[in-house]
């Protein structure tokens, strides 16, 4: 008691002095700096958007402008209605997502289409890039996660979102996509993809804004509800097993009939081989008579 | 040597011996025997003779294929509906539930998750479908390479082409079955190629469906048709083809002792009941094991056909790939005359060129016989080799009819190996001519260079892989003479003869009666075989025998069976007493 009496009477002592209050001040902003450092909700501490557009400009001119022009307004070739990049004005922060979130942006090569690949941005700088993009021309916003769940839906909805999904997936998707999902062939080498594996937030973009060949399902044209159902009746399809054994990839008629030939057909033959090659009269038995 | 002791009496006894009591199955035979007389009727089949050689087996896998899928079939039956009543189904597929269809498809989702088995059993039965047409066509490949469709089996051979075309059709209505998106799009397909036939196509379609597609009969008729007459079609034909194989006696392979008059093999009780009866259950365990582990049209993913839907890989089963791929190629020409469409796009690829192709298919062995003139019996087969003409036409045949086929998997191909569709159906515009006409010169040629492979062992002896060493110092392989056997079977084939017109006028100038077509005939005759290398004649073997004598006594110094390890301690047989390659 006495000791603490006595150290707080020697501060008290320069309590007057010249520096007491910027010590004071000091220790102010630190608690307060501190306190907030550990209170604070996260965004506080992300830019502003004006920040987040202007470091997507910087990411966009180092890696996109190549293609697509300094301002997004794309690059035509000298051949009349060819570009090296299309323009970007109003594809909105969707279609930044998907394309770049899914890596097929940046092209590694020209080509007939980009395929999908490792990202090559992380997700900050995707939303950079989708909010620079989305800066130039209103365009369709990142869906949210409630967009392409059915997790708040209660269990007969989920089922009747299913089974409404797989309707509309196999009226408007599989002519493509085809019935499993496993993708189909586009004219001139290119490719309806495989949605195996591919996350519900980019397939719900991927509907939404049409990238490559894909036509867009526009909300007059699918609404969002029915978005939601097919990505549910997609993950459905993933988490029932292969009631009828291997899938053989999916690919419909061509895949069976090669399993058919080559593991069928094949195997009988070869069966028919072994058969013929053993007769009743067995060598081994007739050197074990002479023996 | 020592004597056989079982048949001599043990004892010295007056009473005569008495035949032991029959036992019991020998019992139940006999009684059988008398009422029925089997035994007698039987006895010359049960001793039925039959070459061994596995390429003889493989007509039976589509013999044991069939019985699997009348097996399958008949527990299919059983539940399915063949109905196009619309329901809504509310069975265990929960992808499904809710959604309006018929009873067609609605049954088979029921046999695929309720019925115990049942999903087994329609695997089983469409991959058994699949095996039992393809086996027909690997033993039609076997049959034609070898000339056994020659007299006196040419009907057997249509018999086997009209098995083909009935198995194709038995099928499709089968696949057809289920109203599943892809069966319906097959059959839109189908009514597309009876809309195509000029004047009569749409009446063609509406009798078949009874209206307008789809109408609500098609799945009835596709049903009886499948379950009723083509089964019943089939199996008459095959009681056919077997009967006339045992008619005929099997064919063999030229091999001493086998001549054109016997067969060699082992008889059918009990050496080829066993195998033929062990083949069949392996024929149903491989159809056993494919069912259970690969999938094969997973229905309840294409979800009910709707005219509206279709899906990317759309393609029918494997053996209707061909005219699908010929349908993919074919450019869409079309013309107007009249005012009527003729649609060339569907009618050539599908209503003329595979029934030209099954009537060529059914023609080739009368082809052949009117262009040799052969008229004898033939048990005896060919090596496709000594047939290079034919061998090759076959070969033709079956290039022209991979690719058709691969183009009908077009844009699977384009997926999986990052192709372009467009360049995959230009490229195949062009091969389907330029392939067949390639591969029978490539096959002729290389046919023609066995045979003289074959005369080259005959008249010069194998290869012993001896390199000897002349006192010149130059080098020279060791030839030794092929044994007898081997002599025989290479030797045992008939010299081809080329058919030869005899003049096309008589003294009086008169052209000779069908003296044209003969001329075409020995036009083709000369074509077939010109190029053919004969087997040597007698005298030219013993003169290349002679030959051979006399180069061995030259080298008789050198004449010992050395292996080329007789120094260095790798030897594993005395060099004394060691054969050069034995078996030839």
């Amino acid at each position: 008691m006495r000791l603490l009496n006595r150290s707080a009477g020697r501060i008290s002592r320069h309590r007057r002095g010249p520096l007491a209050g910027l010590v004071v001040l000091l220790l102010g902003l630190l608690m307060t700096g501190g306190l907030y450092t550990a209170f604070s909700p996260a965004q506080a501490e992300s830019t502003s958007d004006e920040e987040l557009i202007a470091e997507g400009r910087e990411l966009f001119l180092v890696g996109c402008s190549f293609c697509h022009g300094q301002n997004g307004e794309g690059i035509s070739t000298a051949r009349d209605g060819y570009q090296i990049g299309p323009s970007l004005v109003g594809v909105g922060a969707a279609a930044v997502d998907f394309q770049v979130g899914t890596g097929r942006m940046p092209m590694a090569n020209p080509g007939q289409q980009a395929p999908r690949k490792k990202p090559v941005y992380n997700e900050d700088e995707i939303a950079a890039l989708a909010a620079y993009v989305a800066s130039l021309a209103p365009g369709p916003a990142i869906p949210s996660e409630s967009d392409y769940s059915i997790d708040g839906l209660s269990e007969e909805e989920r089922e009747e979102a299913i089974s409404r999904g797989g309707q509309i997936f196999l009226t408007n998707c599989t002519a493509c996509h085809n019935f499993n999902g496993a993708g189909g062939a586009m004219p001139r080498g290119g490719y309806a993809p495989t949605l195996h594996g591919v996350e519900p937030k980019h397939i719900y973009q991927a509907m939404l804004t049409g990238p490559q060949t894909m036509p867009t399902f526009s909300n007059g044209n699918l609404s969002p509800e029915e978005k939601r159902d097919v990505i549910a009746y997609l993950g459905s399809l993933e988490e029932t097993p292969e009631y009828g054994g291997f899938g053989l990839g999916g690919l419909g008629p061509v895949s069976e009939g090669l399993f058919g030939w080559v593991l069928g057909i094949g195997g009988l033959v070869g069966f028919a081989v072994w058969i013929a090659a053993h007769t009743t009269r067995s060598s081994k038995i007739k050197e074990g008579a002479e023996a | 040597m020592s004597l056989d002791t079982s048949k001599v009496a043990s004892t010295n006894g007056s009473t005569a011996a008495t035949a032991s009591k029959p036992s019991k199955v020998g019992g139940v035979a006999t009684w059988a025997d008398d009422r029925l007389g089997l035994a007698t009727a039987m006895r010359k089949n049960l001793r039925k003779v039959f070459p061994d050689h596995w390429s003889f087996m493989l007509g039976e896998i589509a013999l044991w294929s069939f019985v699997v899928l009348l097996l399958s079939g008949v527990f299919l039956t059983l539940w399915f509906n063949p109905s196009m009543g619309e329901i809504h189904y509310e069975g265990s597929y929960d992808q499904l539930r809710g959604i309006a269809m018929s009873e067609a498809m609605a049954s088979t989702l029921n046999i695929s998750f309720d019925v115990r088995g049942g999903l087994l059993m329609r695997q089983m039965h469409h991959w058994a479908a699949m095996l039992f047409i393809a086996s027909m066509m690997v033993h039609l490949l076997r049959v034609a390479f070898t000339g056994a469709f020659r007299k006196p089996r040419e009907l057997n051979w249509v018999i086997g082409c009209l098995l083909l075309l009935l198995g194709t059709l038995e099928g499709f209505t089968g696949y057809s079955l289920p109203d599943d998106l892809l069966s319906g799009t097959g059959v839109r397909a189908a009514d597309g190629f009876l809309k195509a036939t000029p004047v009569v196509g749409s009446y063609m379609s509406f009798f078949l469906f009874g209206g307008e597609f789809p109408g609500d009969a098609i799945i009835p008729r596709l049903y009886i048709i499948h379950v009723l007459l083509i089964p019943g079609l089939l199996l008459g034909l095959i009681a056919a083809h077997m009967l006339l194989l045992v008619y005929h006696k099997h064919t063999q392979w030229p091999g001493p002792g086998r001549t054109n008059d016997n067969v060699v093999g082992f008889p059918m009780l009990p050496v080829y009941a066993a195998k033929a009866g062990g083949f069949f259950f392996i024929v149903f365990g491989v159809t056993a094991l494919m069912g259970g582990l690969m999938t094969i049209n997973p229905v309840w993913k294409f979800g009910p056909y709707d005219p509206t839907k279709v899906t990317a890989g759309s393609q029918p089963d494997w053996y209707m790939g061909w005219p699908d791929g010929l349908l993919r190629i074919m450019p869409g020409w079309e013309s107007v005359i009249f005012g009527y469409t003729i649609s060339w796009n569907v009618m050539i690829p599908i209503l003329i060129v595979p029934p030209l192709m099954l009537v060529i298919l059914m023609l080739l062995p009368f082809l052949e016989g009117w262009i040799t003139g052969d008229k004898r019996d033939h048990h005896l087969l060919q090596r496709p080799r000594n047939a290079p003409t034919r061998t090759a036409v076959m070969v033709s045949l079956m290039t022209f009819y991979g690719l058709a086929w691969a183009a009908g998997g077009n844009d699977i191909i384009a997926i999986r190996l990052d192709l372009s569709i467009n360049q995959i159906t230009y490229f195949m515009r062009v091969a389907v001519f330029l392939g067949p006409l390639i591969a029978f010169i490539v096959t002729r040629r290389w046919c023609i260079s066995l045979q003289r492979l074959d005369n080259e062992k005959l008249l010069h002896g194998y290869e012993t892989g001896i390199i000897m060493r002349s006192p010149d110092g130059g080098y020279a392989e060791r030839h030794l003479p092929i044994s007898d056997t081997a002599a025989y079977t290479l030797t045992a084939r008939d010299r081809d003869q080329i058919h030869t017109v005899e003049g096309d006028t008589d003294s009086n100038g008169v052209v000779a009666p069908g003296s044209r077509i003969q001329a075409l005939r020995a036009k083709l005759s000369d074509g077939m075989f010109r190029h053919n290398v004969q087997k040597p004649t007698a005298a030219e073997i013993e003169e290349a025998h002679h030959h051979a004598a006399h180069e061995h006594e030259l080298e008789a110094g050198l004449d010992h069976p050395a292996d080329g390890h007789q120094f260095d301690g790798h030897s594993d047989h005395t060099v004394e007493e060691a054969p050069l390659r034995g078996g030839h």
